[in-house]
């Protein structure tokens, strides 16, 4: 990886160079779903630098969760904000005689886009490629194709199991190398954007100062399944909550329009339904309201695919109210994801905005119809 | 019985979104149970309390509100709207039905020319409400909207009724039968009209996470294998509520299936074994709440599930009534 930063093309504000820097250094962290520590620790460090205002407390519950509960002594409904730290990346299942690894997918990869990716390999961030049958050696018939799983390997360049077996270990997690970028005016690419934006939206949630006991989650193995979410609901007990998160962009050639889930650079994406939760009616009025108050673009998540945390979330004990804002992003679940920072100002000072107005307006501590 | 049922079938609950039906029980169950409650999720809880001496057991009821329906995901330039299914919708069902809008608006379901009607898919599908603009059909339609298939309740011979959202208004209209109808029960007994049962069991977990039953019965309707050439099914519409043994979601609570089956036998109640080898109902998320809940079901044998024209028969739902009171109205040991 380059230590060499290159300059963007354009130039960004003061707060947009703040925002690029922590973008820079959550994205380039390795988190992948199980193995969120590194995520976790510069999160944890970054409270501890600068303190939520009034009481507060940080806990890491047994999956790894970090939990942060400010002023639960309050009044009012307990909101829980989420953000997950963990990535999509491979795990090593195998080791073979010649050293090279073998590996499955941890979340939702696409095993299309893996040759030729290089990935950082354990806690001690082995670099290694993945490799399949070179071009020239495949017959015409494979070159049409590509290739299956099955097929690929990593290559570390050790040259026996031994020598492989020395740096890395079967359940070992890779994760992507990939450098983050400035990219076009107001763009950023990277790895692990999905949900490292939302992660740095709920710190910035943290400074705010709220009515209500307002309860952030910072979740893990969300990418495989919204494990995490589920305890730390569990834990936090709340009456109503929100979902920081990123999704699919397919504002893309040959995508109609009645496909594309949400537009790049067109604002936050309010979720009506998708296929683990149905968003509170209530929390989405506010939601949009506060948007429309404000001048805030906004759009909803086009179609009801995928899913998030806020699945896990509303059936916790007895019952959550659920809504996400969601920041597009290009190609999510590869090492050059693309992400506006337009759309992550906006969704963060239309959380904000909504957040307050669900503090005040909730009825009944968030219960009852 | 009919009557009842006519008004919460006719109501509109798309998952999600069961205000209506809500209401329609509320004024119903008003005066009749001891309190009415509702939670974050918009499950309603009838209770009654116990009575006479009391001592006995904490029993959830549980029928879900929610129906199958459409949701709109986009508005084409033409003011056609794109739809997703919520729940378990067919698009060859879908196709030609009408379909209403919670705003109100309606529409008429068609799709994309196809040169094989195989091909058809949810992503074919068009509604058209009349409008001849995207500009024109945002005036009365929402992205994120919901919507269900509309069709008033009609008869079919002496004992059959043939409604759309039977699945699960046969069972609503059952429990609110049960509650008027007990008057001695020793039990607390909590009938819970539970939220997006059709989108996967979500709104019965946390209803008996909060109830805490020492029993828990789930009415909901099954399918039959009384049709032509249907798949074997030993459930036939008209021979008596079915007690079911295990769906997808569950395996029934050996001692409350016996109790069941128990008290209709002594009672004289035609009933009916259920195996469901596909679907699944709240029992399954009410038996896994807290340390687990002893659950089973009792079933309203339905034809034609998850159509606009799902046929019950009347004795079913009596005989289902029927055997609820008398199981309540007898001290339980499980």
């Amino acid at each position: 990886m380059t230590e060499q930063v290159q300059e963007p093309l354009w130039s960004p504000s003061e707060r947009q160079k703040a925002v690029i820097e922590k973008l820079r250094e959550l994205s380039e962290l390795d988190g992948v779903s199980g193995a969120e520590g590194p995520v976790r620790e510069w999160i944890r460090a970054q409270i501890e630098a600068r303190p939520p205002k009034g009481s507060f407390t940080i806990e890491s519950d047994p999956l790894g969760n970090l939990l942060v509960r400010v002023g639960e002594e309050k009044p009012g409904p307990r909101i829980m904000v989420a953000a997950h730290m963990d990535e999509v990346g491979l795990m090593i299942t195998a080791v073979e005689d010649d050293g090279l690894l073998r590996f499955r997918p941890v979340g939702g990869i696409d095993p299309r886009i893996l040759p030729a990716q290089v990935f950082r390999i354990g806690e001690k961030r082995v670099p290694g490629v993945v490799g399949g049958k070179p071009i020239h050696l495949q017959k015409p018939e494979e070159q049409k194709k590509a290739y299956r799983l099955e097929e690929l390997y990593i290559d570390i360049g050790a040259k026996s199991r031994a020598e492989a077996e020395a740096v890395v270990q079967v359940g070992d997690f890779a994760a992507f190398d990939a450098p983050f970028q400035v990219m076009g005016e107001g763009l950023v690419m990277g790895k692990a954007l999905d949900d490292r934006a939302g992660c740095l939206m709920l710190l910035e949630l943290l400074q705010e100062e709220w009515p209500a006991p307002f309860l952030a989650a910072f979740t893990v193995q969300e990418e495989v399944g919204l494990r995490g979410a589920q305890v730390a609901a569990y834990r936090l007990e709340p009456d109503a909550a929100l979902v920081l998160e990123a999704t699919s962009c397919a504002d893309l050639p040959g995508v109609r329009p009645a496909g594309q889930v949400t537009r790049l650079g067109a604002g936050p994406a309010i979720t009506f339904r998708d296929r683990t939760s149905i968003s509170d009616a209530l929390l989405v009025r506010l939601l949009i309201r506060e948007a429309e108050t404000a001048g805030l673009p906004w759009q909803w998540k086009q179609g009801t695919a995928g899913g998030n945390d806020a699945g896990a979330i509303q059936t916790q004990r007895g019952g959550v109210r659920v809504s996400s804002l969601s920041l597009p992003c290009r190609y999510l679940h590869q090492p050059g994801s693309i992400l506006s920072l337009n759309d992550f100002e906006h969704g963060l000072e239309l959380a904000r905005r909504g957040l307050h107005a669900w503090a005040r307006e909730l009825p009944n501590g968030g219960d009852g119809r | 019985m009919k009557e009842i049922f006519r008004k919460l079938s006719e109501a509109m609950g798309p998952a999600g979104a069961e205000e209506e039906v809500r209401q329609v029980l509320k004024a119903e169950l008003e005066g009749v149970v001891d309190r009415l409650e509702t939670d974050a999720l918009g499950n309603l809880y009838a209770i009654l309390e116990p009575r006479g001496g009391g001592g006995g057991l904490t029993v959830l009821l549980d029928a879900h509100m929610d129906e199958i329906g459409l949701v709109v995901t986009y508005v084409e330039e033409e003011g056609f709207l794109r739809v997703a299914p919520i729940g378990g919708v067919s698009p060859q069902v879908a196709l030609g039905q009408r379909v209403r809008f919670l705003g109100g608006a309606e529409g008429s379901v068609a799709s994309d020319h196809l040169d094989d009607p195989k091909e058809l898919e949810m992503k074919h599908l068009l509604v058209d409400i009349g409008a001849s603009s995207r500009e024109e059909a945002l005036t009365r339609v929402q992205v994120g909207e919901a919507g269900v298939f509309t069709r008033p309740v009609a008869e079919a011979g002496e004992h059959r009724l043939m409604a759309k959202a039977a699945d699960d208004r046969a069972g609503c209209a059952v429990l609110v039968e049960v509650l008027k109808t007990l008057k001695n029960s020793p039990h607390r007994v909590v009938g819970v009209f539970a939220v997006q049962e059709e989108v996967g069991l979500r709104g019965a977990g946390p209803a008996a996470y909060r109830v805490e039953p020492d029993l828990a019965i789930a009415i909901d309707v099954t399918l039959t294998g009384d049709t032509p050439e249907a798949p074997k099914m030993a459930v036939s519409l008209g021979k008596g509520p079915a007690i079911k043994a295990m769906d997808r979601s569950v395996i029934a609570h050996p001692a409350v299936r016996r109790l069941l089956a128990d008290v209709a036998r002594e009672k004289g109640i035609p009933y009916q074994m259920e195996v469901l080898t596909r679907g699944g109902t709240d029992a399954g998320s009410i038996h896994l709440s807290r340390g687990g809940v002893p659950t089973g079901a009792v079933s309203i044998p339905c034809r034609y599930v998850h159509t606009p024209s799902e046929m019950v028969d009347l004795r079913d739902m009596l005989g289902a009534r029927d055997l609820l009171v008398a199981l309540l109205e007898r001290p339980i040991d499980l």
